[in-house]
């Protein structure tokens, strides 16, 4: 009986692991690729995890929905309505600076947390939307469900993965990978540099779109405090700079490395006395955090181009 | 005597390739030196060496006997030396009278109200614009403004980046004469100029750089009726 | 009329006060540090519970105890200084914002840790309000807000115009690299920036905690207001940050106001997003704010 209860947890813990690498590869095109600093990550997750809710939902009365319709379409709505909300922002955001866009971004995923807490008649406030269906939900339920969504979730990291290397490896992932280096050459060469960081902005938002979507179906249950907005935007950021190099490879391998130090380190709090165990959760943000200036310090090679000037001169 | 300030064999830049390499340069005390040459042949960056906003490469620069390579730029001032860069020299938002005042914080030991006296004595011009944020004054006032802030530390030595840059001909007269007075009290001038036939006019010692290295020295008047110099950077004519 | 003052117009003044405290320290810090600082709420949050386990201890106004929470900020934002931001100085700023975000979850965690993630009070029970001329009701909390962040700001004033410290703020925040060859201590004007922007910040967060209660995410929660504020008033320019503090503060309180026939004219949940909603137009359209701000 222990084993199959491990088994499961790791099943657990890659569905999780895999929802985040979605949400890494989506971030490394944002800012790996586009250089742009979005900390708005949990406002896009969060819309397409309402939106894919609201498209699969059976009527009710106390939400939007009423479509019924199969998941995959769930998660096509989803990577839709978030890519609309990233349009939006970047038309907005994407000429400003890395700091106001930061700050920018952050509000932005604010007032769309106030929209789903407050227009109940869409997203039924802070009450949330349950019977959020699984995939195959009629033919198999409870843990081999999980397999069958572990299965789908890492389907899906799959072709976001193909999606942005392809993107990394044509001329359009050049053409960014010039702008990063020096935007006001590339400009000059003739290209459209707003247009280009906006196509990767909403590309990458409408990865966390799906993401979001993902979380949805896997929790059957959608509330506007399901995840921490801050955990997600955070914990994602802390994977992408761990994960090191910026390609995509490092951006799977952070998520699931940073996942696992988040869901070990449960274990580990779990066990403490009561009266600690209460702020178990808060201590292991407050390690994460500490993770992160050191990862900062250390690790952040290949994050973005230095122009550090050399000890030595050439010869 | 040993010369006020020593550079020896001095390769700097930004990073990648060095802009100068094995510069030598002496400056004795109580004179006026300048250096000259084309453009990019890395006159400023041989003053910002001076004040360790390059990349040193390698070689030294002695002051007064101390070796200074590369030492913090804000321990400049206190051990007595005051650089005026090209441009952007002013503070904009503060006012003739805090930019002058933000000259003596590094030099406590400096009579604050008597540097302010020899300051204004050099620039009257300032006395009704003290109160002005330097960044609306016209180009040859704010040049006054770097000066006059630099002086304020009572320093040994001045450096000056193309004090001249960009003002009109009734500046430029004021300017030499000013440095000439500058160097009367005491201060010892080191100073990159474009307008090399009129710097050359004031110098004790000339030194001009091609390249980034070391191509002639002599005194002012040396170079001046040197027929080499003359043809390439004094626009060729008679010697002055 | 008198209840358009008695219940927005006051708040409304209050509120700015308190986002005007804490965006003269953004503002400072991005005029001198060049960077924004997304940690400076906690830091407010962090100078309210040092206040406020002050009150537990000795038996005095909270208002009185305010010198326990600002040494615990100042000490916090300058142990973080040291540990964190130092160490990413020379390189490009966007790694001090994003280690700023670290010290934010490092600071709400602590504070979740160490003092329980419960709503807390200052003081329990509700105080009379002072009358005026038989008409004004002003909460004396409010009174004591809106004074002191004046008597601050005049005092602010004449820190950054009259003493050598102010003076040699302003140069580095105007160029850091004149600063130098001028010889100023750039090490000594950041830890006053520090110092300055944790003192306001903690007075700004007690302040918050007095008038609602203090919690882990009092500071988190006004922070997007507080960059608002700081572009308002224009990078660098902490005197605009307070007027832009005070506007801001207007905007979100009065918004809500019946302008228009019986409703409120902004629904009150959507309140905090006026200040967003302000910031976003100013970001697109005047970046460098009502007093003409660097452009960074």
């Amino acid at each position: 009986m222990e084993l199959t209860g491990l088994f499961f947890f790791l099943v657990g813990f890659l569905i999780m692991g895999g929802i985040y690498a979605v949400l890494c590869i989506a971030l490394n095109i944002q800012w790996g690729m586009g250089g742009l600093f979005n900390a708005g990550i949990a406002g896009f997750f969060a819309v397409g995890a309402y939106a894919s809710a609201i498209a699969t939902t059976a009527f009710s009365e106390k939400h939007l929905g009423g479509f019924g319709l199969p998941i995959p379409i769930g998660l096509l709505a989803a990577a839709a309505v978030a890519g609309v909300a990233g349009w939006a922002v970047a038309k907005i955001c994407v000429r400003l600076r890395s700091d106001y866009l930061a700050m920018a971004s952050i509000g932005i995923a604010e007032i769309l947390r106030l929209v789903i807490v407050n227009e109940e008649w869409i997203t039924n406030g802070s009450l949330g939307i349950s019977g959020i269906p699984r995939p195959f939900d009629g033919w198999v339920q409870g843990r081999p469900a999980d397999l069958i969504f572990l299965a789908t979730v890492w389907i899906v990291v799959l072709i976001a993965y193909l999606i942005s290397e392809r993107l990394h490896d044509s001329p359009w992932g050049r053409t960014l990978r010039a702008i990063r280096d020096n935007e006001d050459a590339a400009r000059a060469a003739g290209k459209d540099v707003e247009w280009l960081k906006l196509q990767t902005f909403v590309i990458g938002a409408a990865l966390m779109g799906v993401a979001g979507g993902l979380s949805a179906h896997y929790f059957k249950f959608l509330s506007p405090s399901a995840t921490e907005p801050l955990l997600v935007t955070f914990l994602v950021w802390v994977m992408l700079m761990a994960g090191g190099s910026g390609n995509n490879r490092g951006a799977i391998a952070g998520g699931l490395g940073i996942w696992a130090i988040w869901s070990f380190t449960e274990i580990f709090t779990n066990r403490l006395p009561p009266e600690w165990a209460t702020r178990s959760s808060y201590i292991r943000m407050l390690l994460i955090g500490l993770i992160l200036q050191f990862v900062l310090q250390r690790y952040r090679s290949g994050l973005i181009p230095e122009k550090s000037p050399p000890v030595r001169f050439k010869d | 005597m040993t010369a006020v300030l020593s550079i020896r064999k001095l390769t700097a830049g930004y990073g990648g390739v060095p802009i100068i390499e094995d510069v030598d340069l002496e400056v004795e005390a109580e004179t006026v030196s300048v250096i000259i040459g084309p453009n990019g042949a890395g006159k400023s960056t041989l003053l910002k060496s001076i004040c360790s906003l390059t990349v040193i490469g390698s070689g030294s620069v002695f002051f007064r006997g101390d070796n200074i390579t590369g030492i913090p730029t804000a321990r400049l001032v206190p051990k007595g030396i005051a650089a005026v860069p090209q441009s952007r020299n002013v503070f904009a938002t503060l006012t003739v009278a805090e930019n002058l005042d933000v000259g003596t914080y590094a030099t406590p030991f400096v009579d604050r109200s008597r540097a302010e006296e020899q300051v204004l004595a050099l620039f009257p011009d300032l006395k009704a614009k003290l109160a002005q944020p330097a960044g609306e004054l016209s180009g040859g006032q704010r040049q006054m403004v770097a000066i006059g802030r630099a002086l304020m530390s009572e320093p040994k030595l001045l450096l000056l980046d193309e004090p001249t840059a960009g003002l009109s001909p009734a500046y430029l007269e004021k300017i030499f004469d000013l440095i000439l007075a500058i160097r009367q009290t005491g201060v010892t001038i080191l100073m990159v100029e474009q307008n090399a036939r009129q710097a050359l006019s004031i110098a004790d010692q000339g030194h001009v750089l091609v390249n980034g290295r070391n191509f002639i020295s002599g005194t002012g008047h040396e170079l001046l009726a040197n027929d080499n110099v003359r043809r390439s950077f004094l626009g060729g004519g008679q010697a002055a | 009329m008198i209840d358009f003052i008695n219940f927005y117009l006051i708040p409304a003044l209050t509120l700015g006060s308190i986002y005007a405290l804490g965006a003269v320290g953004i503002s400072m810090i991005f005029g001198i540090l060049r960077f924004a600082h997304f940690a400076h709420g906690d830091v407010m949050t962090i100078g309210a519970y040092g206040t406020l386990t002050a009150v537990w201890f000795i038996p005095l106004p909270p208002l009185l105890l305010l010198p326990f929470g600002i040494g615990l900020a100042i000490a916090s934002a300058l142990a973080v200084d040291y540990f964190f931001y130092k160490p990413l100085r020379k390189l490009p700023t966007i790694y001090t914002v994003i280690s700023s975000f670290g010290v934010a979850l490092i600071f709400r965690s602590l504070a979740q840790i160490l003092w329980s993630a419960e709503n807390q009070v200052f003081v329990r029970g509700v105080t009379a309000p002072i009358i005026l001329f038989d008409t004004f009701r002003i909460s004396a909390l409010h009174a004591q807000a809106i004074v002191i962040t004046a008597l601050i700001a005049v005092a602010l004033h004449l820190f950054l115009t009259r003493s050598r410290t102010g003076r040699s703020m302003r140069a580095v925040a105007d160029d850091p690299e004149l600063a130098s060859v001028a010889g100023l201590d750039t090490e000594n004007v950041i830890r006053w920036t520090w110092i300055i922007g944790a003192s306001l910040a903690a007075i700004a967060g007690v302040f918050a905690g007095l008038d609602t209660d203090v919690h882990p995410n009092l500071g988190w929660n006004l922070l997007l207001p507080m960059f608002a504020a700081t572009i308002l008033g224009g990078i660098g320019k902490p005197m605009g940050a307070m007027a832009g503090g005070i506007i801001i503060g207007l905007a979100e309180e009065i918004s809500t106001y019946n302008w228009i026939g019986e409703e409120s004219l902004i629904s009150p949940s959507y309140k905090t997003a006026v200040g967003f909603f302000i910031m976003v137009v100013l970001l697109i359209f005047r970046p460098q704010g009502l007093f003409k701000g660097r452009l960074m």
